[in-house]
């Protein structure tokens, strides 16, 4: 019983994970994207379509990846090159990609998938209880634990994430010493959406190998909200999207738990939750401004 | 050309370390910098001057490569270069100390050096760090973050960062203008040692003692054009000044002070108030009166309260008690900005945009913003009249010589003097009881700060009283009756302007500096006799 | 030349749809006329324009408040679904309440219900500081899912043979209707707001002290505005309109509580606004504009078997051009391009 909670929080919590992490590398660099679920959608309604028209699960998300990344370069080009306002693009970002999926996935609907199988490592899958949880997970969950740790190392080891904290911080400095502060966007905001992406995939390919219109059910908006709860930190990226997992399939398990509450408010839990959330972050002022980019959201435009 | 010719012009003197020749700037239709030929040499100290609005910073960011000029050439020890970025500039040895820093407050000190320089492992960069700012007299601590440094501090963050790519040329823009007068002295000490290590240094100001002090040639831009070159060691602060400004400099009218026992005005009673977040300064017990007739002029340095303080007063933050402000008599302590308004109170802050001014909106709105709750013509009941509200416009337009083009423009359309002009006649021609202002004249041209200056005088001398609050030593001196210095939330005793020298108030401007070592704290240098500044009365 | 980017944004719209036709295979021309003329042309189909173009408008307007004063309540959908279920408490819980009474009553409890909810994203941004972004979407999730419980609950209609819905409200509970079609009373209402929004921000205090505070909101302080006031009356306006609107499509052209009443209004309003560039005026205009755009989506599905969903997507592109063509226009082509080194000519 418990092997099957953490099974189903893990599979809950991928989705959250990899969508918020890119987002997390987008606003270190001082963009504010919130086009995330229309990202995400994109490469829920791409990993589903490549999938079932090649068989192949791997082309899905592949085609997951990408999908997300093209989008984000719209949102890319109009923020940057055009510095309109952020906001508003990213909302722009999700009205289209909602719109556009829904377009796309027409032909999908009712069609069943293909499901990402499981890593299967002989010997060490097979071990009672961790087995399976450890070992026997697909490949995009270990993925998502690589990106943590790669996206933690990037940004405080290596120059290249030095570059991208300090272009978040200030971007008007960065310029002035010499760094090109709109290409490094450019580079995050594709990042971010080719995680967003692969968070998509994930949810049509391996969390429920189907197409439905807006699957992605404001999990991008989620996504947004961890970013904001780890306090732009990797790790705690992880403990949120772990927590909000765990929130999230309560519904799932609360029938056979013999409770009487309508499913509907069960499934408002993650909702009501990100909004508990976010006010206790936002309680803890110091630590927030200590690490919140201090250009996020704010246009850049460089004086020639 | 060949090796012996590129260092030696046909006089058989040295070539230049870097020359301008017609260097040309435009933007649209101002012509920034207009045809500046101009050299330094190694091992000078060269200053240049000119009021604000001149052409200096522009200038120099060509030299920087920041911005890319319109004509004319950049030689570099005889060689036309073209500086087509930072990056370039400094690989050819040329770097800059900002006047509003180039920081990022969310690293530490070695990283934002480190950004500055080609990669090189931590713990090296670490050690040259501490070498070097010992060295040049400017200890720095590798590891702290930036956010809990001090001004004067954060420049030398600065000027280290500058001297690790060791440059041939170091470019200092304004770099006193945020420094104690004895924090000044430690930096001019530096200058002079990478001097006479040869290195050129070229040093933007506007302040004439320190071009008197520390420049062996100054060049002097009026309205983007280069006017004179000088040597300080003959001229004089009158004379520099004449160059500067294209005419004698008149000073302000200033009929005598009244003398005692007239009606005090403005009164703070211990007035206290804890920081707000964990980067501001707190308040605490200050006691003031200004009465009718004079002007209280507060100095210090930025970064121990002014804002804070200017906010307290103006009611935009609320005070603890309420007979910690007591205007004519009325505690209003825990009263907001229009309930002070509406008792004769006016306020211009530091900030033109965005906080005294909104820059999108038009002049006439921007009257409506401070005055909407004290008069009764611009804002009957609900509506708006916007009638008014012009009227007033043209009228402080009229009066405060703000030049605009076209009636009624928006706020960003303004030069700075001019909103300047603007913000403190939009107050002035309210005939207030009490006026506050804060930094009244920066980044202001000197013909728009002489009619500033003159009109806050009038002011007071019409019964109001007038509280300033400015880092510029030298207005202080100029306008104010009393003076009082603001250090770390702290206002000394007032002291009638007469009596005081800038050193006196460079002592009380505290300045205890953190050995970084972790030694105990190292109080304040004594000051060297310094020139003072005296404009003819 | 406020004017300017809204136009050019349609017309890249346009010829967008234009390119998408014709790689459909279908002819553009054609397509065209059925998507953007061929609604105009029919005396029903113009009502239709009307009855979709009402609730877009009143929640747009409300939104302009919002955002010009630098609140983003993105949340309007849960406002509108919020506000209708307020509304029409009346005519499920007290049915045989029928007076002259009953429809206005009804109006007020919607709006109220909007402005309640509404209230909610302002006071965690005023106490908190929490972002008001996310929380009022969170809170869009979760009023949609209220809805659903409430329209297959407590509420529902006994005699609805498995139906999710309520009861059908009375005569005195529902909008009179207008015209032959299902034009109703509501264009009317949203009308009369709309240019009542347009007088407030012209020419009232209020209006300016909104503008300040979404400009320069230390310059509002300066002024003597709060901005945490004006952050909860900015979106209890917008919750209230938004929930107007809700109820208003309730007793209107559903007649019932069910558990879809929107087609995304409330986040489709924000287009209009952006588009109207935050006018109300403009947003009247822009109302009818995306109003076309869902008709022309119906048209061309049953006209030309082309999804109605590609309505959506030209939307979503519409909004881009909108933002693309706004900052083109207003920063004159400053396209941000890598710095490129000049040289000098030597000379001797």
């Amino acid at each position: 019983m418990l092997e099957a909670i953490i099974l189903t929080v893990i599979t809950a919590a991928t989705p959250l994970l990899l969508a918020a992490i890119g987002e997390l590398v987008v606003e270190r660099s001082g963009v504010l994207n919130l086009g995330v679920e229309g990202m995400m959608v994109m490469g829920a309604v791409a990993g589903f379509a490549l999938t079932n028209t090649t068989g192949s699960t791997l082309l899905g998300i592949a085609g997951g990846l990408v999908a997300g990344a093209l989008v984000s370069l719209v949102f890319a080009f109009v923020t940057q090159t055009l510095v309109a306002n952020q906001v508003a693009s990213g909302l722009a970002l999700t009205l289209f990609g909602l719109g556009l999926s829904g377009l796309l996935g027409e032909s999908f609907v009712g069609t069943p998938g293909i499901k990402l199988p499981s890593l299967d490592i002989p010997g060490l899958s097979d071990l009672p209880f961790v087995g399976p949880i450890l070992f026997g997970q697909d490949i995009l969950v270990y993925v998502s634990f690589a990106l943590v740790a790669f996206v933690s190392w990037m940004l405080f080891r290596t120059r290249a994430g030095l570059i991208i904290r300090a272009v978040g911080d200030n971007h008007g400095s960065a310029h002035a010493l010499g760094y090109p502060v709109i290409l490094v966007r450019y580079l995050t905001i594709l990042f971010g959406g080719a995680c967003a992406g692969l968070g998509g995939a994930y949810l049509s390919v391996a969390y429920t190998p189907l197409w439905v219109e807006n699957m992605t059910s404001g999990r991008g908006w989620i996504a947004l909200a961890l970013v904001v709860f780890a306090s732009w930190i990797p790790y705690r990226v992880a403990i949120g999207a772990y927590l909000f997992g765990l929130v999230s399939i309560l519904q799932l398990h609360a029938q056979p738990l013999g409770l009487g509450v309508p499913s509907q408010f069960l499934s408002m839990l993650p909702y009501l939750v990100t909004i508990l959330v976010l006010v206790i972050i936002s309680l803890n002022r110091r630590t927030t401004r200590l690490n919140s980019p201090a250009c996020l959201g704010r246009p850049f435009v460089p004086d020639r | 050309m060949d090796q012996a010719a590129r260092s030696v012009t046909h006089e058989g003197k040295a070539a230049p370390l870097l020359a301008t020749q017609g260097l040309t700037k435009r933007f649209g239709a101002l012509t920034a910098c207009d045809h500046i030929t101009w050299d330094i040499s190694h091992g000078e100290v060269h200053a240049l001057l000119g009021e604000n609005g001149a052409g200096k910073s522009t200038l120099v960011k060509m030299l920087y490569g920041a911005l890319a000029p319109d004509e004319g050439g950049i030689l570099w020890e005889g060689r036309p270069v073209a500086i087509g970025s930072p990056a370039e500039a400094r690989r050819l040895g040329i770097g800059m100390v900002f006047q509003h820093f180039s920081l990022f407050e969310a690293l530490s000190v070695a990283e934002n050096i480190a950004l500055a320089l080609p990669p090189r492992g931590r713990r090296e960069l670490a050690e040259t760090i501490r070498k070097v700012s010992r060295e040049y007299g400017l200890p720095l601590d590798p590891d702290a973050g930036i956010a809990d440094l001090s001004v004067g501090e954060r420049q030398r963050v600065e000027i280290v960062r500058c001297l690790l790519q060791e440059p041939r040329l170091i470019i200092m823009d304004e770099p006193t203008s945020v420094l104690t007068p004895q924090e000044s002295e430690i930096l001019f000490v530096t200058l002079r040692r990478l001097a006479s290590e040869g290195v050129a240094i070229l040093y933007i100001t506007h302040r004439l003692s320190e071009v008197l002090a520390l420049a062996g040639r100054a060049t002097i831009l009026r309205r983007g054009k280069l006017v004179a070159t000088a040597d300080p060691r003959v001229e004089s602060a009158k004379s520099l000044a004449r160059m500067m400004i294209g005419a004698d400099v008149a000073g302000i009218e200033r009929p005598g002070r009244p003398e005692a026992h007239l009606r005090p005005r403005l009164v703070l009673g211990k007035l206290s108030q804890p920081p707000d977040g964990a980067f501001s300064t707190a308040l605490a017990d200050i006691d003031l009166t200004v009465s009718a007739g004079e002007v209280v002029g507060i100095a210090g340095v930025a970064g121990n309260g002014q804002g804070e303080f200017f906010d307290a007063l103006s009611g935009e933050k609320l005070l603890p008690r309420a007979d910690m402000i007591v205007i004519d008599g009325v505690a209003v302590g825990r009263q907001g900005v229009n309930d002070r308004r509406r008792l004769g109170a006016a306020f211009v802050p530091e900030e033109r945009i965005g906080h005294g001014a909104v820059p999108a909106l038009r002049l006439s709105e921007n009257v409506v913003l401070t005055r909407h709750a004290t008069d009764g013509d611009i804002a009957r009941g609900l509506v708006v009249h916007r009638a008014a509200a012009r009227a007033i416009e043209e009228r402080v337009g009229e009066r405060f010589d703000v030049r605009r083009s076209g009636a009624d423009p928006r706020a960003s359309a303004l030069s700075g003097g001019n909103l300047q002009k603007f913000m403190v006649g939009r107050e002035i021609d309210r005939n207030p009881g009490i006026l506050v202002v804060n930094q009244p004249t920066w980044g202001v041209d000197a013909g728009a700060a002489r009619t500033i200056r003159q009109a806050l005088v009038d002011l007071a001398r019409s019964g109001s009283a007038v509280l300033m609050i400015s880092q510029d030593l030298d207005e202080i001196f100029e306008v104010a009756d009393r003076v009082a210095v603001l250090s770390g939330g702290r206002l000394s005793p007032l002291y009638p302007a007469e009596t005081m020298t800038s050193d006196q108030i460079g002592l009380l401007m505290g300045g205890v500096h953190h050995d970084h070592d972790g030694a105990a704290p190292v109080p304040a240098q004594p000051a060297e006799p310094r020139h003072e500044l005296r404009h003819a009365p | 030349m406020a004017v300017l980017s809204p136009l050019i944004a349609v017309a890249l719209t346009v010829a967008t749809t234009f390119v998408i036709f014709a790689l459909y295979g279908v002819d553009p021309f054609r397509g065209l006329y059925i998507y953007f003329v061929a609604p105009l042309t029919e005396g029903w189909s113009r009502e239709e324009l009307v009855v979709k173009a009402t609730p877009l408008i009143l929640i747009a307007a409300g939104l302009a408040v919002a955002y010009l004063s630098n609140n983003w309540n993105i949340g309007a959908e849960g406002q509108f679904t919020i506000g209708a279920i307020a509304g029409s408490a009346i005519p499920i819980l007290a049915p045989d309440f029928q007076t002259f009474a009953t429809l206005p009553l009804m109006l007020i409890m919607g709006a109220l219900g909007g402005a309640l909810y509404a209230t909610i994203p302002a006071l965690l941004k005023t106490r908190f500081g929490t972002n008001e972004i996310l929380t009022s979407l969170m809170l869009v999730y979760v009023s949609l899912l209220f809805l659903d419980w409430i329209v297959r609950g407590p509420w529902r209609d006994p005699m609805a043979f498995g139906f999710p819905n309520t009861v059908s409200f009375s005569d005195a509970a529902l909008i009179p209707f207008i015209g032959t079609g299902r034009l109703n009373a509501s264009a009317i209402v949203a009308l009369v707001v709309v240019l009542a929004l347009a007088a407030v921000l012209a020419r009232t205090l209020k209006g300016f002290e909104i503008r300040v505070l979404g400009e320069s909101p230390r310059a509002g302080a300066f002024a003597g505005f709060s901005a945490k006031r004006m952050t909860v009356f900015a979106f209890a306006v917008s919750g209230a309109l938004a929930g107007l609107a809700g109820i208003m499509e309730v007793a209107s052209v559903i007649g019932k509580l069910q558990p879809v009443i929107s087609p995304g209004y409330g986040f489709t309003a924000i287009i209009v606004a952006f588009l109207g560039r935050l006018n109300p005026i403009g947003i009247l205009i822009a109302g009818f504009v995306i109003a076309l755009s869902y008709l022309g989506g119906e048209a061309i599905q049953s006209g030309l078997q082309v999804s109605s969903r590609m309505a959506q997507v030209l939307q979503g592109l519409l909004l881009f051009f909108v933002l693309a063509c706004d900052t083109l226009i207003l920063y004159r082509v400053r396209l941000a391009r890598p710095a490129t080194p000049t040289g000098a000519p030597a000379r001797a």
